[in-house]
C-alpha cells in the first residue's frame, strides 16, 4: 500500500497533481452554483410575471354618481315599508339619475354607453344603501359603484387605450368620460373585498374566489379525514407488522407506482365508481376528498414509513423487553417520534391535493355554482378548478383574476409548507 | 458432576483441538457443570436459526438463582443471540426459530403458546448500547409499572421510581430532575438508567448484553458494584468482552465459541485451569 502510493507520486509533481485538483474542484462547484441560480432565476421569473399581472386585481375602480332617491322615481310612498323598498325598480332608478346628472347625453345609444361604465351591481349598491337606512328616501346622496371591468382594464393600464376604438375595450366617448370623471375626483380606487367574499360571475369586475377557497377547504378537509388514518395505519402495518416477503413488497413497490399515476385518472376513477356505481352527488367536497384521498394517501404512506424506519430499533426493542405488546410499542414509543415525519408527508401531500385540477374537473366540480358552499354534499369548485376557469374565459377582464388567483394559491401552498416545517422543528426530538 | 478426565486422548475434550478455528464447531459436548440442582432457567438443546443459517447449536445451560453467569466468547459466536432465547426477543427478528426447550421456574416458554409479554416482564434486559426512551427520566422508569399496572396510586409509583433509581446508583445524581429527558444523561448514567428500568418491574432474571461496552472505567466499576448487589434478589446473565469484568462479577463462566457452548464451569477454575484448549487460548488472548 505504502508503496504503491510512492510509485504512483514519482511521475507527476505534487503540485501539478494538486492543482488539476483544484480546478476541477471549482468548475465542479461553479457548475453547482449555476444550477441553482438558473432555478432561482425561473423561480423569479414565474412569480415576477404572475405578481405582475395579478396584483391589479386586488383593486377595483369606482365611480361616483350623485342618486337623488326620489320616491317618485321609485314609484314609491314617502313613508315606504321594507317590503316596498325591496320592490323598488333600482336599475331604473340608477338609469333616471344618470340621465339627471348628464343631461347633455341625449341618444338612447350613447346613454347605454354610458349605463356601460358602470359595474351591473349598481342597482344593488343601491338596494343595499336605501333597505340599510330608509331615510335616504328623499335625500340625494354621492354613491360609489364599481367600475365596468372594461373601464376598470383602461384605467389599470391593462387593457391598451391608443389604439383605434373598434378594437378598444371603452369607445372615444367612454373614455372621454373616464378621463373627465378622474379629473373630477369621481373616480377612485379601492381594495377589492369582493374577491374574497363573493363566488364566482360573469362579469369580471364582480367575481370572487370566496367559494373557490370554501370548496377546497372543504375538499381538503376530507381528504385529510380519510387519507391521515388510512395512510398512517397503513404505513404503520407494512413497517411494523408486515412479514418482509414477496408479498410486501410487491405491495410496496405498487404503492410507488400510485405515487406516479397520472391525476386524471383517479378522477375517471372517482367517476367511474363514486358517481355512476354508488351514486355519490356529483360535484360536491365529499367526493372531491374521497379522490384526492386516493392520490394523497401513497404520499403519505411513503412519508409515514420513512417516518418509522427513522425511529431506532433500539427503541423499539427496549419497549419490547420491558414487556410492551406490539402495539404498545407502536403507540407508545414509536408513533410519537414518527408522527412529525407523518404530519409533514401529509401536509405536503395535502399541498399536492391543493393544488390537482383534472380529477376534480372529472368528477364535476367545475360547476358554475354563485352560492359559497355550506357543507361537503353541496355543489361546489375549487381554487385550481376556478383559476382554470377564468383561465379559459374569453373575457379580458379574467386575465388578472387568474393570476390573482394563482397568488392565493400560492399563498395558501407557501403557509401549508411553513406549517410543515414549523412542526417538524416543534416536533424534532433527539434520541 | 465434574467431569474429572479431562483432555483424556479420544474423549470429546480434545475434539476441539481438532477442528479448524474457522468452521462452526457442529453440536460438541459441553465440558464442565452445565446443568445445576435447582436452577432458575434452563436451557435444553436450544438450537438457533437466521434463516438457513445456524447460529446456535444444542446449547444445554442453566442459570442459577442468585448468581451472576458470566457468557464469553469470540465475537459472532453467538452470546446475544443465547440471550435474546431466554425473552424471546428473538421473535422480533424476521427468519430466526429457536429450538429446543427453555423452562423459567419449571415454565416452559418456548412454545408458540407462552405468553411473551409476562415473560418479558419478569426478563428483563439491558442492551449493549444505552437506549433510555426519549421521555423523562421518571417516565423511562415508570414506564414498565404502568403497562404492567404493579401500582395502585401515584405514591406508589413515585416509591419504585426512587427504589430503582437508588438500587441502580443513580438517584443522586437525577433526585432533582426527574422530569429531564433521559436521553440528556451521560452514558453511563443511561446505562443505569437502563438498568433502573429493568429492575423497576421486579423481574426474576436480568439479561445483560456487554452492558459496559461503551462506559469509561469508573462508569463500568458502578456498574460491576451494582450487578454484584442486584445478585442477591435476581438470577443475571451477562455478555461481557472483558476477562478481568467476567471475573470480577461472575460465579459462573461459559465459554461459547462458533454458535456451541464450549465448557462452563465456575469462574475461578474458567479462569485458572481451563479445560478445553479453546477456552484457554481465549482467556489467554491467543484467540478472538
Ligand atoms: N439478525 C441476524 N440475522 C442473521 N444472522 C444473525 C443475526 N444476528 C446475529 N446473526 C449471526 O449469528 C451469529 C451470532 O451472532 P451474535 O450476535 O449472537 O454474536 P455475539 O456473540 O453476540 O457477537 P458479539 O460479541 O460481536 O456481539 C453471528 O454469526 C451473526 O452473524
Ligand atoms: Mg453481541
Amino acid at each position: 500500500m505504502n508503496k504503491a502510493s510512492h510509485v504512483s507520486r514519482v511521475g507527476r509533481s505534487p503540485s501539478r497533481l494538486n492543482q488539476r485538483r483544484f480546478r476541477a474542484e471549482r468548475r465542479f462547484r461553479r457548475l453547482g452554483l449555476l444550477g441553482v441560480v438558473l432555478a432561482l432565476a425561473s423561480v423569479v421569473f414565474l412569480l415576477g410575471t404572475i405578481f405582475s399581472s395579478g396584483y391589479s386585481a386586488f383593486w377595483r375602480l369606482q365611480f361616483a354618481v350623485d342618486i337623488q332617491f326620489d320616491p317618485a322615481l321609485m314609484k314609491i310612498t314617502e313613508r315606504p315599508t321594507a317590503e316596498e323598498l325591496q320592490e323598488v325598480h333600482y336599475l331604473a332608478l340608477f338609469r333616471k339619475n344618470l340621465e339627471r346628472a348628464y343631461p347633455e347625453v341625449k341618444k338612447r345609444s350613447e346613454r347605454r354607453k354610458l349605463a356601460q361604465m358602470f359595474s351591473e351591481s349598481a342597482p344593488d349598491v343601491l338596494r343595499e344603501l336605501v333597505l340599510a337606512d330608509p331615510t335616504l328616501v328623499g335625500e340625494t346622496r354621492r354613491v360609489w359603484v364599481l367600475a365596468s371591468s372594461s373601464a376598470d382594464m383602461i384605467a389599470k393600464g391593462n387593457a391598451p387605450r391608443d389604439i383605434e376604438e373598434k378594437r378598444r375595450v371603452l369607445t372615444d366617448q367612454q373614455l372621454a368620460w373616464l378621463d373627465q370623471w378622474e379629473e373630477e375626483g369621481l373616480a377612485r380606487n379601492r381594495f377589492n373585498t369582493r374577491f374574497f367574499t363573493s363566488g364566482p360571475s360573469r362579469s369580471p369586475e364582480l367575481a370572487g374566489l370566496a367559494g373557490a377557497i370554501v370548496g377546497s377547504a372543504l375538499t381538503l378537509l376530507v381528504t385529510l379525514i380519510i387519507s391521515f388514518p388510512v395512510g398512517v395505519a397503513a404505513a404503520v402495518y407494512l413497517e411494523e407488522y408486515a412479514p418482509k416477503n414477496r408479498i410486501s413488497e410487491i405491495i410496496e413497490v405498487n404503492i410507488n407506482n400510485l405515487a406516479a399515476v397520472p391525476s386524471i385518472i383517479f378522477g375517471l376513477l372517482g367517476l367511474a365508481v363514486l358517481l355512476n356505481f354508488f351514486g355519490l352527488p356529483r360535484g360536491t367536497p365529499l367526493v372531491g376528498g374521497i379522490v384526492l384521498s386516493l392520490m394523497t394517501l401513497p404520499t403519505i404512506i411513503i412519508a409515514s414509513r420513512a417516518a418509522l424506519k427513522a425511529v431506532p430499533p433500539s427503541i423499539r426493542d427496549g419497549a419490547l423487553a420491558m414487556g410492551a405488546s406490539p402495539m404498545q410499542t407502536v403507540f407508545h414509543h414509536v408513533l410519537p417520534l414518527a408522527m412529525p415525519g407523518m404530519l409533514t408527508g401529509t401536509i405536503i401531500g395535502l399541498a399536492q391535493a391543493l393544488g390537482e385540477t383534472a380529477p376534480l374537473l372529472m368528477i364535476g366540480m367545475f360547476a358554475f355554482v354563485a352560492d359559497i358552499p355550506s357543507g361537503v354534499v353541496d355543489q361546489a369548485s375549487a381554487l385550481p378548478v376556478q383559476i382554470y376557469l377564468w383561465a379559459e374565459s374569453s373575457e379580458r377582464g379574467y386575465v388578472e383574476l387568474t393570476a390573482a388567483g394563482i397568488m392565493v394559491i400560492l399563498i395558501f401552498l407557501v403557509l401549508m409548507n411553513l406549517l410543515a416545517v414549523f412542526l417538524r422543528k416543534k416536533f424534532e426530538r433527539r434520541w | 458432576m465434574i467431569d474429572s478426565t479431562p483432555r483424556a486422548p479420544g474423549s470429546k475434550g480434545v475434539l476441539a483441538d481438532t477442528l479448524e478455528q474457522d468452521a462452526p464447531l457442529g453440536s460438541v459436548q459441553t465440558v464442565g457443570e452445565a446443568l445445576l440442582e435447582n436452577p432458575s432457567v434452563s436451557c435444553r438443546d436450544v438450537a438457533v436459526h437466521y434463516g438457513d443459517k445456524q447460529a446456535l447449536f444444542d446449547i444445554n445451560l442453566d442459570m442459577g438463582t442468585n448468581e451472576v453467569l458470566a457468557l464469553i466468547g469470540p465475537s459472532g459466536c453467538g452470546k446475544t443471540t443465547f440471550l435474546r432465547c431466554i425473552n424471546r426477543m428473538n421473535d422480533t427478528i424476521q427468519g430466526c426459530r429457536v429450538s429446543g426447550t427453555i423452562k423459567i421456574d419449571d415454565e416452559e416458554i418456548n412454545h408458540a403458546d407462552a405468553d411473551v409479554v409476562s415473560l418479558r416482564s419478569r426478563v428483563g434486559m439491558v442492551f449493549q448500547k444505552p437506549n433510555p426512551f426519549p421521555k423523562s427520566i421518571y417516565d423511562n422508569i415508570a414506564y414498565g409499572p404502568r403497562i404492567h399496572a404493579l401500582t395502585a396510586s401515584n405514591e406508589e409509583l413515585d416509591q419504585i421510581v426512587e427504589d430503582s433509581l437508588k438500587r441502580a446508583g443513580l438517584w443522586k445524581e437525577v433526585a432533582d430532575r426527574l422530569q429531564a429527558p433521559g436521553t440528556g444523561l451521560s452514558g453511563g448514567q443511561q446505562q443505569r438508567l437502563c438498568i433502573a428500568r429493568a429492575i423497576a418491574v421486579n423481574p426474576d432474571v436480568i439479561l445483560m448484553d456487554e452492558p459496559c461496552s461503551a462506559l469509561d472505567p469508573i462508569a463500568t466499576a458502578r456498574i460491576e458494584e451494582l450487578i454484584d448487589e442486584l445478585r442477591e434478589n435476581f438470577t443475571i446473565a451477562i455478555v461481557t468482552h472483558s476477562m478481568q469484568q467476567a471475573a470480577r462479577v461472575s460465579q459462573r463462566t461459559a465459554y461459547f465459541h462458533m454458535g456451541s457452548l464450549v465448557e462452563v464451569g465456575s469462574t475461578d477454575q474458567i479462569f485458572t485451569n481451563p479445560r478445553q484448549r479453546l477456552t484457554e487460548d481465549y482467556i489467554t488472548g491467543r484467540f478472538g
